[in-house]
């Protein structure tokens, strides 16, 4: 029985700290919170499961079809709810723009895909108890996105142009480089991780629009307790998420541990506005 | 407006005081009637519709305050509706306590909301903007969440029945008046709270929230009274919407409502009252008269929050505002009255002193100011002069608190000043521009000028809701004072102006005139000549000479070597952090280091 609350803690922490880290992307290089990131994750799930099993592709061509569709849509969002408003970034505009293409999207698949959970197929088909797939594919996914992150920052010229953007956008800038075609790869990059977790926790959350929200303020959580844009912190606060949900889950019922991780949230939250590895707040005089 | 405005008295100028939030008043009757006319038509479903847009804007005109006018991205409200919705139906149910008469219940809903309302809020107080829109969305799925699975009391999935109001309120018609009335009230209430000093801060902070500070106004106090007043009103208005619905579940309080209230708040335009009404009944009715629409609701909400956004940020207000039309006078030139001057700072007790001690402030390993002493007179103009980067705006921003010290002392003659706590320096008499104007672009000068005096106001929320003799009085003290400041910098004519539409020069003298306002002990002006042509300049220090003959010590951070040395009875130089040099111009004026450091051969 604990081991079961491990397993799904780690699976669904998993889940929670790619999105994670796929606000942290969007962050990075334009300074946007997007209300999007949690709808990449259902799509992740949504597409998947269009694909496989009502397309009937085979799974490698499905999840590739899948993390091109969000990384275009990734793209979309940077055109029409980013680029616009980041001339002025201090009225925080973009909470606005990208909450309405995010309702869009939820909205759009509730239409036309469905309003009821679909099935996930499962996808190696390896595994059972609580060493079945559905666990560990999650977490394997999450260690090799931050591996596969890690290797782009610090070994490839893309990778350290996004962390020179990152920290320092006017310098970046002056320095030559293409700051706006950087910033749109991150979106499309941020696109295909979100995928990336929808996808690998398809057979956990199922294919189902309603996890958009959800995944959005559960992803959210790790941020802001990791400190925005620190993917490590996002990992680290997402498994404890992900196990002190299930534990909650397991001793307290469900409602009630969505209500006790929110309170904790506020508290933690009121207490270090700054996360646990934040930075801290610029100048302002 | 009679012909004769340019010999107007000041009493005619009174009377064509600044527009309140209500004015023109007509737009608001004319929509009462339309509500009160309803029965005419006899159609008992857009009565129903009806009622549920007065109950809705009972709601968004408390939210009203909050995002429209305070900034604050409050998005899920539909939290503090289903509050008020199940208070009212399980008090008047009786299913807990022993039932409540409806109207009791009502009352004790809108408590429960009040106490909910600064619950929700409190995120704000310290989170930043998309946390706060975070945390309200959670809470709104929370409360969901807890109506579902507490059974005992709420009913679980299955609900529970509204409460019935009393009889003449008990059918289509009495229910829609009462809920017109109810929300006429409510209009007048956030309109009084709109045009008193609380309004005006409420956009202070949201726009210029550093000068919001400097003029002593306490956001977290600010924010909770109004989170109170919108809490209360939002559960008040949820009472009403289970009697309206007859039936409440979970079901019933989606995120398309929350989706509702605030983007009617945005389509209506920030800083309005109008245009959220408007916005209200419009989303109110658009699913009702084209029906197909209806399972695309949110999709369409959602698209018009883009558009909104990226087409028409001002929204309907911004379309329907007169004084975005009306052209300003070209070649205006400002003329500073010293005898309006007189009239406003007048005679005074000529206080102690500010007196800076050793003053070291260091950021990372640079050592900003090492060290400084400085001692700004009464009466007198202190010029702080020194090449970019020798600490000049961060000694001013030390005074005015935005920067704690790591050593030194500072003093108002034998009072010691406390560090840090900007918006404590009001309260002293201590006043300052900024380098870069902090203005509230929305609002007309006037207000932008009003704001200047906040710390001085006596009147409380409660009267300022109401709008209570002795506020409308203070009121009308802080405008005519206003009028004196911006008379006194030579902006009478713009007072009525929107605030962004004024040229650069203008606004520093409009950022003198709020500073004034203060009727300040010290004033500490950042740059004030930075973009002025020379005879705005030669203006400017006229006027900053009177300023400091009235008994205001002045400290004035200037690049116009001129300037200073024409105006100023003491200067001090620095470099690198630390004083380079002090005495009066004369002696500065030769000074063999400030010479080679600063002020070139």
């Amino acid at each position: 029985m604990l081991a079961s609350i491990i397993a799904s803690g780690l699976a669904v922490g998993a889940v929670y700290a790619l999105i994670g880290i796929t606000y942290n992307t969007m962050f990075a290089t334009s300074r946007v919170m997007s209300f999007t990131a949690g709808q990449l994750g259902m799509l992740g799930g949504v597409f998947g499961s269009l694909f496989t099993l009502r397309l009937g592709l085979p799974i490698l061509p499905a999840l590739v079809l899948t993390l091109a569709c969000c990384a275009l849509i990734g793209v979309v969002t940077e055109i029409v709810a980013v680029r616009p408003v980041l001339k002025s970034l201090d009225q925080h505009l973009y909470v606005l723009t990208t909450l309405a293409v995010a309702l869009l999207i939820q909205h759009m698949t509730a239409m036309e895909w469905s309003t009821e959970p679909q099935p996930f197929p499962r996808l190696l088909d390896l595994g059972s108890g609580i060493w079945d797939e559905k666990y560990w594919l999650p977490v394997a996914v999450c260690i090799l996105t931050i591996l596969g992150l890690e290797y782009l920052y610090r070994r490839t010229l893309v990778g350290r142009a996004f962390v020179a953007i990152a920290e320092d956008n006017f310098a970046a800038r002056a320095l030559g480089l293409p700051e706006r075609n950087l910033r749109i790869a991150s979106y499309a990059l941020a696109g295909a991780i979100g995928a990336l977790a929808g996808f690998a926790g398809g057979q956990l959350l199922l294919a189902f629009f309603a996890n958009g929200p959800l995944l959005n303020f559960y992803g959210f959580i790790p941020v802001a307790l990791g400190g925005l844009g620190n993917n490590r912190g996002a990992v680290i606060g997402g498994f404890l998420l992900g196990l002190f949900q299930q534990a909650a889950n397991f001793l307290v019922g469900g409602i009630f541990s969505s209500v006790a991780v929110f309170t904790l949230f506020i508290i933690v939250l009121l207490a270090a506005p700054q996360g646990m590895f934040g930075a801290q707040a610029a100048r302002r005089v | 407006m009679d012909a004769t405005t340019g010999t107007a008295p000041p009493r005619a100028a009174a009377a064509a005081r600044l527009a309140g939030p209500l004015r023109p008043l007509w737009p608001f009757l004319l929509l009462l009637a339309i509500g009160l006319a309803m029965p005419l038509t006899g159609n008992e479903y857009w009565g129903l519709i009806t009622t549920r847009m007065a109950i809705y804007w009972v709601l968004v005109a408390g939210l009203n305050l909050i995002v429209g006018y305070a900034g604050q991205l409050a998005i899920g409200y539909v939290a503090l509706l289903a509050i008020g919705a199940y208070t009212t139906s399980v008090l008047a149910a009786g299913n807990v306590l022993p039932p409540l008469p409806a109207f009791a219940a009502l009352g004790v809903a809108g408590l429960a909301g009040a106490v909910f309302g600064v619950v929700v809020g409190l995120p704000a107080l310290r989170l930043r903007t998309f946390y706060f829109a975070m945390t309200t969305l959670g809470f709104a799925t929370i409360v969901t969440q807890i109506t579902l699975a507490w059974q005992d009391v709420t009913g679980g999935g299955i609900g529970i029945a509204g409460p019935m109001l009393p009889a003449p309120f008990d059918t289509t018609w009495g229910f829609l008046y009462f809920c017109l009335g109810f929300a006429a009230i409510c209009t007048w209430l956030t309109a009084n709270i709109a045009r008193s000093r609380f309004g005006r801060a409420l956009v202070a902070v949201r726009d210029a929230e550093v000068a919001a500070e400097a003029s002593g106004i306490h956001k977290p106090k600010l924010l909770v009274l109004v989170f109170i007043l919108a809490g209360a009103l939002a559960a008040m208005a949820g009472g009403l919407f289970a009697t309206l619905q007859t039936y409440i579940t979970p079901d019933a309080f989606t995120f398309d409502l929350s989706l509702l209230f605030f983007i009617a708040v945005l389509i209506g335009g920030r800083g309005s009252i109008l245009g959220p009404l408007l916005g209200t009944a419009i989303l109110t009715v658009l699913p009702e008269i084209a029906a197909p629409l209806a399972a695309w609701s949110t999709f369409l909400y959602a698209a018009l929050l883009l558009v909104i956004v990226l087409a028409m940020p001002g929204g309907i207000a911004a379309l329907i505002d007169p004084r975005n039309r009306r052209n300003l006078p070209e070649n205006r030139v400002i003329g500073p009255q010293p005898a309006a001057l007189d009239a406003l700072l007048g005679r005074r007790e000529v206080p102690a002193p500010l007196t800076l001690r050793g003053i070291v402030l260091a950021f990372g390993g640079v050592r900003a100011i090492d060290g400084v002493d400085l001692e700004v007179t009464p009466g007198q103009v202190h010029g702080l002069i020194g090449p970019n980067g020798s600490g000049k705006t961060t000694t001013l921003n030390v005074i005015s608190g935005y920067y704690r010290p790591e050593a030194g002392s500072m003093a108002i003659g034998p009072a010691p000043l406390p560090a840090g706590k900007p918006q404590g320096r009001a309260g002293l008499r201590i006043a300052r521009t900024f380098q870069t104007p902090r203005l509230i672009g929305e609002a007309s000068v006037l207000e932008n000028v009003m704001i200047g005096g906040t710390t001085d106001g006596r009147t409380g929320f409660a009267e300022a809701l109401l709008a209570l003799p002795r506020q409308r009085q203070e009121e009308r003290e802080f405008e005519a004072r206003a009028r004196l400041a911006l008379e006194a910098v030579g902006l009478a004519g713009l007072a009525e102006a929107r605030a962004d539409r004024l040229q650069h020069s203008e606004l520093r003298f409009m950022e003198i005139a709020r500073a004034l306002m203060l009727r300040p002990a010290f004033l500490l002006l950042d740059e004030p000549a930075a973009g002025l042509s020379t005879e705005e300049i030669r203006r400017l220090g006229a006027l900053i000479r009177g300023i400091s003959r009235h008994g205001t010590g002045v400290l004035l951070v200037e690049h116009h070597a001129d300037l200073i040395f024409d105006i100023c009875d003491q200067v001090t130089v620095l470099n690198l952090g630390k004083v380079l040099a002090a005495g009066t111009p004369a002696e500065i004026r030769v000074h063999k280091e400030v010479v080679s450091a600063y002020l070139g051969a």
